[in-house]
């Protein structure tokens, strides 16, 4: 470990460190465009030069690796001098345009040109200008801006594995950007916004809306999947504006994906701002005092085995601790937070990503079953991504399941069942791989347990991991993938039928049939609607979608934005995010709701306020009494062994920007479905 | 910046490209030079080949998508080698792809009289092709032959020590179809000094030793 003297202070680094580091680690702030810690190193845009003992001339200190015995100065009148040169070269043709400029007030030039530039230009000459590229429906770019720190181009070729981004032509004729004019069709290309030090690459719906001053910034969790990112949501007076990312070294590093950044539009079309009653048949405005009366009128006295409720896939936990809660009291066993009708729910260890995400950084072996990764959790599957560069290819994968491209190298080995069955029984290539392998890791997707051998499958994925050495010491490779927010809270929770009960395929057909009377769909927007035509349907939640309509009741909720929810991560980690701003009209915390209903039916949940929603959660799982951990769970049996079909794994999300009530009202998503997804016109058909 | 340096527009792309079979046996012995797994090395000699193969001796599009694909590397990589290069040509030039040096040196020694001679001679300005497709005429910065300055490059070849006089007899003979003499235009082999060599003479032959007072001089 190489010590060094940074400005007298005598610090100690990593090996493989650079002096930009030891100079941090000394408590040194060194300016830099190019340099970011998650890309590799450029060294071009030479802000960061230092002076160093014994070197001829300064050092760009991000490119210059941390040696035993090096002298380092950061304040010196040369370093002083050399900044102000860089700077003075790199605004020689960049615009001064920042009362127009988007970036402003979060600028990296900007506030680098007040700490290291000149108080005036000596540049009389003309400025170049360079044409704008089209980069899609979510980047916007004025590349006359662009200082060719080259970050964009690493982001898109090294984490997003897309090479779109290049640096064409050369000199002062250089041009960041495709050479053929191409959309960045990445899930993650939000994430160019935020690497950009200037404002070349700036968000396209959020141009000309505000400045970053103007705003109240919320730290929150997205719910858009089930990987959990740490999210800051950014309001001005009642609307959200826009989501970034909140760094979390565990889970989405700093990156997020473009449904989690974009997908908030969609809050401010369809909202359920009041509540509404049926009435002859169509939906009429209604008091939260009616709607309650008209449910006491149909509930009261009905025999609790004809109520149902399905929680949907964006719901907190406080409001399904809420509802099991009340569905308790009015005697129904008949509840699911599984609106796909996937067969898991068994022990904890059977339904959680047990490596963890930042397990991945670990593991030697992957083998994918059933799951799109890069359209179900962009964020991991970028992290799969960083372990196969990591380890320069030498990470092996292997996919079972639909055809899709991972951005990164993969063994494709088959379709279905049958490919499991061969791997179990060691007549394929990759139970050679995985025998190898030191940690490897199985991940399976709903694609593989929505089916109705979906326990049968999972007995196989199990099984494999038992053989293979995916559960060794303190590694644990068997990881469920889930795509929706709400699935590991719900299981935790209990939010499962209970004795006698119905899950949700069953509920379905009972609702359909006449044998329930009543379903509660607490934000549950993907079931057959069609089957609950007879039934008496309560709908709660924040979007006017497929449930809303048929729906008898209409409660309307506040939106992952304007609550403090509890969500548990498809890791199992129970993450908490807080109210940016408040329900639209009269929509209220759904919890509350639910709490407010259980007075009206005269069953009275025990708690008054959110505190003791979450002393109550804690109470049904230990997950909610740590948070931000990823609990562990034991390895126990689980699945059941039987005949599996042949017929292929389909991954559940079959468009990325589309996947929920808020996704699918946003015009932005609804740009980029048009933009990147090529059988969008086929899929609105089917 | 010369239209050569910025992509033909779309009409003049072809829509497809591959390797003669001579050629693709070309690639796969550049390609099997590099060391296993650094096959992206072999781009900047493959973007050569397919400018020589390609009427018009220009890079399309197309041509650097098929060598990404050969070398299994992202096109955008492609690109940026052949935006950086300029001896790669983005956009058709005519059969006479004609390059005058202005940078210093040669034109100290005259290499504006060159560049006027060629644009009156052939009617076209800087970074234009006759209409005829024959000549393509663009300025370059130095190609490193100073001594012989003031020169041109005439697609592989290098004209030297011109004037005015030499660069008009150079094009009329491309005119005539014909391929007039490479190198220097005033009878001195490559870049000995004018008049012949003065040192060393004993020892390269080339003319007569000092003390042997009665040979005769070399010829110039």
């Amino acid at each position: 470990m190489p010590k060094l003297t940074v400005d007298g202070i005598e610090v100690e680094v990593e090996a493989g460190a650079t002096v930009l580091q030891a100079c941090e680690e000394a408590g040194k702030e060194i300016p830099r465009f190019c340099y970011h810690e998650r890309l590799s190193i450029a060294g071009n845009c030479r802000m960061c030069l230092v002076e160093m003992e014994r070197a001829p001339k300064p050092v760009a200190s991000c490119a210059m690796p941390a040696a035993d015995g090096m002298v380092i100065k950061t304040d010196s009148d040369l370093v002083k001098k050399a900044r102000n040169g860089v700077m003075e070269f790199l605004l020689i043709n960049h615009p001064l345009d920042c009362p127009i400029c988007d970036q402003g007030g979060e600028c990296d030039l900007q506030d680098q040109a007040m700490a290291y530039g000149f108080d005036s230009s000596r540049y009389a000459e003309k400025k170049r200008a360079v044409k704008d590229k089209e980069l899609g429906p979510i980047v916007k770019t004025i590349m006359t801006r662009c200082i060719h720190c080259t970050r964009c181009v690493r982001f898109s070729e090294e984490v997003a594995g897309v090479g779109t981004m290049g640096a064409v032509y050369r000199g002062e004729d250089t041009e960041v950007g495709p050479y053929i004019e191409a959309s960045i069709n990445s899930e993650l290309s939000g994430n160019l916004i935020d690497l950009c030090p200037v404002g070349a690459l700036t968000s396209k719906p959020y141009a000309f809306t505000a400045r970053p001053w103007e705003l109240k910034k919320t730290d929150s969790i997205d719910v858009m999947d089930a990987v959990g990112s740490n999210i800051r949501i950014d309001a001005r007076t009642a609307e959200v504006l826009r989501v970034l990312p909140r760094t979390n070294e565990d889970i989405n590093e700093e990156w997020i994906s473009d449904k989690t950044r974009y997908a908030i539009d969609g809050l401010k079309r369809q909202r359920l701002d009041r509540p509404y009653v049926r009435v002859n048949g169509k939906l009429a405005p209604a008091s939260w005092d009616e709607a309650f009366a008209a449910i006491k009128a149909k509930v009261s006295g009905l025999d609790g085995k004809k109520i149902a409720a399905l929680a949907g896939d964006t719901v907190d936990c406080e409001a399904m601790t809420a509802l099991k809660d009340l569905m308790g009291k009015l005697g129904s066993p008949n509840l699911d937070c599984r609106q796909d009708g996937s067969k898991i729910g068994g022990p904890r260890g059977s339904y959680i990503f047990n490596s963890t995400i930042a397990g991945i950084d670990e593991a030697d072996a992957c083998l994918i079953v059933g799951a799109n990764i890069r359209a179900e959790a962009p964020i991991i599957n970028s992290r799969l991504r960083k372990r196969w560069r990591s380890t320069a290819g030498d990470f092996k994968v292997g996919i079972i399941g639909e055809k899709w491209d991972p951005t990164y190298k993969n063994d494709y080995l088959g379709a279905g069942p049958d490919t499991l069955s061969e791997i179990l029984e060691g007549k394929n290539d990759f139970a050679k791989v995985l025998e190898a392998a030191e940690k490897p890791m199985i991940i399976v997707g709903m694609g593989a347990l929505n089916r109705e051998d979906g326990d049968a499958v999972l007995a196989a994925t199990r099984a494999i991991a038992e053989k293979f050495g995916m559960l060794s010491g303190e590694w644990n490779g068997f990881n469920v993938l889930h795509t929706a927010a709400s699935r590991v809270g719900g299981l935790d929770l209990g939010f499962v039928p209970g004795e006698g009960g119905l899950a949700t395929n069953d509920i379905l057909d009972a609702a359909a049939k006449g044998d329930v009377e009543v379903v509660y769909l607490l934000g549950a927007d993907e079931v057959d609607m069609s089957k609950l035509e007879k039934a008496f349907v309560i709908y709660q939640g924040a979007m006017g979608d497929a449930g809303a309509q048929a729906a008898d009741i209409i409660l309307p909720g506040a939106a992952y934005t304007e609550k403090n929810g509890t969500y548990v991560n498809t890791e199992g980690r129970a993450q908490q995010g807080w109210r940016a701003i408040f329900p639209v009209g009269d929509a209220r915390e759904d919890w509350a709701i639910v709490r407010a209903l259980s007075g009206a039916l005269d069953q009275t949940l025990p708690y008054n306020n959110i505190d003791a929603v979450r002393a109550r959660m804690v109470e049904i799982s230990p997950t909610f009494a740590s948070l931000n951990v990823p609990s562990k769970a034991e390895w126990t049996d689980f699945g059941k062994a039987g005949e599996m079909k042949s017929e292929g794994f389909v991954s559940p999300v079959r468009n990325f920007y589309m996947t929920d009530p808020i996704s699918r009202a946003s015009v932005t998503m609804a740009k980029c479905t048009e933009a990147f997804v090529k059988d969008a016109a086929a899929e609105k058909v089917a | 910046m010369s239209h050569l340096r910025r992509p033909a527009p779309k009409e003049l792309q072809p829509t497809s490209f591959a390797f003669t079979p001579e050629n693709l046996e070309r690639a796969n012995k550049i390609i099997a030079k590099y060391p296993e797994g650094r096959q992206q090395s072999a781009v900047m000699p493959l973007l050569d080949l397919a400018q020589r193969q390609t009427e018009g001796n220009w890079v399309p599009t197309i041509a650097m998508d098929y060598i990404a694909d050969m070398l299994e590397m992202p096109a955008i990589r492609v690109y940026e080698v052949a935006t950086f290069y300029t001896m790669y040509n983005l956009a058709p030039v005519g059969k006479n792809f004609i390059q005058v040096c202005t940078t210093t040196p040669c034109w100290l020694r005259g290499s504006a009289d060159v560049v006027d001679t060629c644009k009156k001679e052939l009617g076209i300005g800087i970074g234009d092709t006759t209409e005829d497709g024959q000549f393509t005429l663009i300025e370059v910065e130095c190609l490193g032959a100073c001594v012989n300055a003031p020169m041109m490059q005439i697609n592989d070849d290098y004209y030297e020590d011109l004037t005015a006089e030499s660069t008009k007899a150079i094009l009329d003979a491309l005119k005539k179809g014909e391929k007039p003499k490479a190198g220097p235009q005033i009878g001195r082999k490559g870049c000995e000094p004018l008049g012949g060599p003065k040192v060393l003479k004993a020892f390269c032959g080339c003319g007569a030793a000092p003390q042997d007072a009665d040979a005769s001089e070399g010829d110039a």
